[in-house]
């Protein structure tokens, strides 16, 4: 089956999801983002790589955060951003998502960053682009509904390689709401990718797929046991609108089996890291002390996250 | 119009007929087989050398999209796809807008197809008014008006005490009743197979329990009031399980697949194809072996095409978004032979699932076959003859399948209706 993100050369073409993606274009990402971590720390943190381009941020789902971070990695490569809040604006007048698109394309633009709310909507946008012989346009998938979060992957995989270095070695455990997440997919693609032996999903039966072990993983329902001497421990959000549709009974029942807690943690490796892609819930899925600890880098998890950004803009569209 | 089909391979499975004869048509009806009838004079000879001569392929089920859903298809459009496709005669869902609940609706559907001159329509009456599951619809009356059962199409009615009461209703008079099984709490949501694609595609799946649960529920129910069931568009090996058992228990209930659920499984939603959007699901590649094996061996009674154009407008959007359905009148023949290629099953059995087979759950006794008297409505083919399926081969109004760029066997040739030639292929 053609991976409708990589171009008869087998080159980055988009970003849609880490599902499929080849080890060493999920390393090159991971090595070009390296050095940018660097240019935030400076003074002026601007690079040229992406000037007079035109980007595209096409946020059919609210989210200030991930747009934001995406507005600052390109524009800290001097690209043009433009946010198009598109909830609000052209769909809701009946313009279909293609004419939105077809729209911005005759605006001369480069790269669409895409969050929707339905799963495989980048992936449409990048066969009609395609399909209309616009190969020159490159979309970066920001979130779709629950199929994938690839730059959030990526940098989750950035941090791990920061603290962890090897993959080879480590056991790492996501936990939450797997069923709903686009931010597990994408990391258990990549973390089966790189190599990681020992991958374990937590999470009551609710909110697993029913298929989630043909993905390379273990499932615990049990969260101490699953928790047992791992490396990393991935946190995942849990929406608020669970507790409607018979999935749980309360966040207090929630937090009390699968809230990470320092006692639970305790039950990982000492050296152990914690990471959550935000934003948290404090006193649902995570515990402020745990959050706040030494062993939380979650915030280092933000900063990658620019750095990761920059790299994938730059891969796909810069010089 | 007296018809002289020479030197075909004339196939009729109703009667396990596989050999090279003439076919001779007068007044309508089949005049004879093998040699001429006395004073014959054949106004046109078809020359079928190398051809298959079989009955007019009948489709279970094909949605021609009127009333309401004109910008998607109209009468006029899928009868000439109909034709083009060997298929003279067709029973439609009554999934309309409006749905078929009022006789007058269901005759002027009649009436109007009728003046087309193409395929026979065979209307399924809706079982409840609106489809809405709620208040019972006027059976005698709608079969009075022409519809040869009652269905909920895809709309599952939610009230099971509705619907024991609808099967009781058309038990009384020994009207047969066609039920899609979805258990509509469990399918919610949903819009693909719950399984490893789904899984991978982030995409809410639909669990094969959804249709175990209705199939569980409806062949009790059946049980209790005596109303003949025909459960439509299995999809699963575990429901086709349950009519097993149900049928060692002395049930007499018969059962039908489409073209999609014989041939694909969901692996083959790729990257949110949308064509592959289709209710039910298609499921994994285990059920879909299982659905094969199962017709292969008669215990899945029908293939039909499920027929379902779709606008393109309504496809090119995310995939939990785009409307299910897949367009199939032109292609139920090819891939009926496909199947019979791939299993190597000798063609007189296997178009018995698309003529003979189907004439006997719509209650046709007319056609469906080629004795001498049988209504004269029959398809000629040649099974060598190879196509790719493409959007511009299709003279259906919907062009969305998920077969597009598919090599596959068969061309229809000559479609005649009632003794008339009404579709002829120039070209190969």
């Amino acid at each position: 089956m053609h991976n409708p993100q990589l171009n008869r050369h087998g080159e980055l073409q988009h970003l849609l999801t880490l599902d499929g993606l080849p080890r060493e274009v999920i390393i090159s990402i991971l090595d070009h983002a390296a050095p940018f971590t660097e240019v935030t720390e400076r003074e002026v943190k601007k690079l040229p790589l992406l000037r007079g381009k035109s980007i595209f941020n096409l946020f059919f789902e609210n989210s200030t955060r991930t747009r934001t971070t995406f507005e600052i990695a390109a524009k800290r490569l001097t690209a043009d951003v433009v946010n198009l809040n598109v909830s609000t604006s052209s769909t809701a007048k009946g313009e279909s998502l293609l004419d939105t698109i077809d729209n911005l394309c005759a605006m001369h633009a480069d790269m669409f960053v895409v969050r929707h709310s339905a799963s495989g909507t980048p992936v449409l946008i990048a066969q009609h682009l395609h399909a209309t012989g616009r190969d020159h346009i490159h979309v970066v998938n920001a979130g779709d509904g629950r199929h994938a979060h690839p730059t959030q992957g990526l940098l989750d995989m950035y941090t791990i390689r920061h603290f962890k270095h090897d993959f080879s070695q480590l056991s790492i455990a996501i936990v939450g709401d797997v069923l709903h997440s686009r931010v597990a997919r994408s990391q258990i693609a990549a973390l089966t990718t790189l190599g990681v032996p020992d991958l374990r999903v937590i999470a009551p039966k609710t909110l697993l797929p029913s298929s989630i072990e043909s993905m390379g993983v273990r499932t615990f329902n049990d969260m101490r046991e699953g928790l047992r001497g791992v490396d990393v421990v991935m946190m995942l959000r849990l929406q608020n609108e669970r507790m409607a549709g018979a999935l749980l009974p309360t966040p207090q029942e929630y937090y009390k089996i699968w809230g990470l807690t320092a006692e639970k943690l305790a039950l990982a490796k000492p050296d152990a890291i914690v990471m959550h892609p935000g934003p948290m819930n404090r006193g649902i899925e995570i515990d402020s002390a745990v959050a706040d600890g030494n062993q939380a880098v979650i915030l280092p998890q933000v900063t990658f996250g620019i750095a990761v950004r920059m790299a994938v803009m730059c891969m796909l569209a810069g010089q | 119009m007296n018809i002289r089909i020479a030197n075909g391979r004339v196939i009729d499975p109703a009667r396990q007929i596989d050999q090279v004869q003439d076919v001779f048509i007068a007044d309508g009806k089949i005049a004879a087989l093998g040699a001429a009838p006395e004073g014959f004079e054949p106004n046109r000879t078809l020359d079928a050398s190398g051809f298959v001569v079989a009955p007019g392929l009948i489709d279970i089920a094909a949605r021609l999209r009127e009333p309401g859903f004109e910008y998607r298809a109209t009468l006029e459009s899928e009868m000439e796809a109909a034709m083009a496709g060997g298929v003279t005669s067709v029973a439609i869902p009554p999934d309309t807008d409006p749905a078929l609940d009022e006789p007058g609706l269901v005759e002027m559907l009649c009436y109007r197809a009728k003046k087309l001159n193409r395929a026979h329509i065979y209307p399924v009456g809706a079982l409840t008014i609106g489809l809405k599951g709620e208040r019972l619809s006027e059976m005698a009356e709608l079969v009075e008006a022409g519809c040869f059962a009652f269905s909920q199409a895809n709309v599952p009615i939610l009230d099971n005490m509705v619907l024991m009461r609808a099967m009781q209703y058309a038990a009384t008079f020994g009207f047969r009743v066609w039920l899609q099984p979805i258990a509509p709490f469990l399918a919610r949501g949903g819009n693909a197979h719950d399984g490893e694609t789904a899984n991978r595609l982030g995409l809410p799946g639909i669990p094969v329990v959804a249709e175990t649960v209705a199939l569980f529920t409806y062949l009790q129910l059946a049980k209790a009031t005596g109303v003949r069931l025909h459960i439509t568009r299995l999809s699963s090996a575990e429901g086709l399980d349950l009519i097993e058992q149900a049928r060692a228990q002395g049930m007499d209930v018969t059962c039908d697949i489409s073209i999609n659920h014989l041939h694909l499984c969901d692996q083959d939603i790729g990257y949110f194809n949308t064509n592959c959007h289709l209710i039910p699901p298609l499921r994994s590649r285990q059920d879909r072996d299982a659905l094969s094996k199962g017709l292969l061996e008669g215990r899945i009674n029908a293939l039909c095409s499920d027929h379902t154009p779709v606008d393109d407008d309504s496809k090119l959007i995310p995939f939990s978004e785009s409307e299910p359905g897949a367009t199939g009148l032109e292609l139920l023949l090819p891939l009926t032979l496909k199947w019979a290629e791939e299993n190597k099953l000798p063609l007189v059995d296997a178009l018995a699932r698309v003529t003979s087979e189907s004439a006997r759950l719509v209650g046709i006794t007319k056609a469906g076959h080629l004795s001498p008297g049988a209504r004269a409505d029959l398809c000629v083919f040649d099974p060598a003859a190879r196509f790719t399926v493409s959007r511009d081969g299709l003279e259906s109004q919907g062009k969305n399948t998920p077969f597009l760029g598919l090599e596959l066997p068969g061309r229809v040739r000559y479609t005649i209706v009632e003794g008339e030639l009404m579709y002829e292929r120039k070209t190969a």
